[in-house]
């Protein structure tokens, strides 16, 4: 199934929780979808019989400056065939469901995506800092982020 | 080198040597490094191919030990991060003396390629634990480590033990002069 048969099933199904479809070149083609449902549409993605994704294959976070994101890319090994959905979030606020429940691997995906990022999976059983230490300060890989003077009395920069 | 090197014909009298107790104990201590051995990154795989048979570390007298109890020098080889760094430390106090720190690649003696924008790597790890031996390199070839492992040797091999503060003091008089 091509993506945008997908993104034409997931149209008729979630209407105004899908925002767009995007498949200018060179990047592959993506779905932006609203992140108050996400996990409703991941869900529906997964156990529907003709879409069938039952492999997540990466679920990232992303800084644009001005916004946070969420990316998922998605395969089915039945039907060989691939999605990315893009969810973009205030930095004020930046919640999302959670689709831990929904893909296993999603955990550590979404563990990281909170280290590096700050953004809250709203309903993950254990959303802890998976590679800085526990007492680590500040979301390292956003665009702002400023590289301490001292971790534990160890000075930092060279 | 060392005890055996001081006397002309060490094997024909009845299989006595004669020697100073400083040369047994340094000869002791460094022809049986054990040495505790964490791998950190890529440095690691070099170390590998070190022990391998290619390069044979083990002719140097080290085995490796899983606990800085039973070790004699720890190869810090590899990226130091700073969640990293706190166990270092730990490891190197758990270790008994004498003991002796080998730092393998470029991160480990100063941060390597992290150096500017590493926020989570440790600069060098001489800012937490005195390192004897620094060996460069990104990572260094196993030759490169062996004459690491040749100079901390020799190192130990220099150590003084009992004439130590005799001439510490008479250095200190010379330059006092």
């Amino acid at each position: 199934m091509t993506q945008q048969e997908i993104y034409n099933i997931l149209k008729e199904k979630f209407g105004d929780e899908i925002i767009e479809f995007s498949h200018e070149l060179p990047s592959d083609p993506y779905i932006v979808a609203n992140r108050s449902k996400i996990d409703e549409i991941c869900l529906f993605l997964r156990d529907e019989e003709n879409l069938n994704f039952d492999y997540l294959v990466i679920l990232s976070g992303m800084d644009y400056i001005e916004k946070l994101g969420v990316v998922y890319h998605l395969y089915s090994i039945k039907h060989k065939h691939r999605l990315t959905i893009k969810v973009f979030l205030s930095k004020d606020d930046p919640h999302i469901p959670t689709v831990e429940k929904i893909w296993r691997s999603a955990d550590w995906h979404e563990r990281e995506a909170w280290d590096m990022y700050g953004i809250i999976f709203d309903g993950h059983h254990n959303l802890i800092r998976i590679l800085c230490p526990y007492d680590w300060e500040g979301f390292p890989l956003r665009k702002d982020y400023k590289t301490p003077e001292e971790y534990h009395g160890i000075k930092v920069p060279y | 080198m060392g005890l055996l090197d001081r006397l002309d014909n060490p094997y024909n009298f009845g299989g006595i040597i004669l020697g100073t107790l400083e040369d047994l104990l340094n000869w002791g201590r460094s022809k049986s490094d054990w040495y505790l051995h964490f791998g950190l990154a890529c440095c690691a795989i070099e170390f590998m191919a070190a022990n391998a048979s290619h390069f044979d570390f083990m002719r140097f007298g080290t085995i490796p030990r899983a606990s800085p109890r039973q070790a004699d020098f720890m190869i810090v080889s590899g990226t130091v991060t700073l969640k990293m760094a706190e166990r270092i430390v730990r490891l190197y106090e758990q270790m008994a003396d004498p003991k002796y720190v080998l730092s393998m690649g470029s991160c480990a003696n100063c941060g390597g390629p992290y150096w500017e924008h590493g926020y989570h790597v440790l600069k060098g790890v001489d800012r937490i634990i005195p390192v004897d031996v620094y060996i460069p390199g990104c990572p260094p070839r196993p030759e490169a480590f062996l004459e690491g492992m040749i100079l901390l040797q020799s190192k130990i091999n220099k150590q003084e033990i009992f004439k130590k503060r005799k001439r510490l003091e008479e250095e200190m008089k010379n330059m006092n002069q």
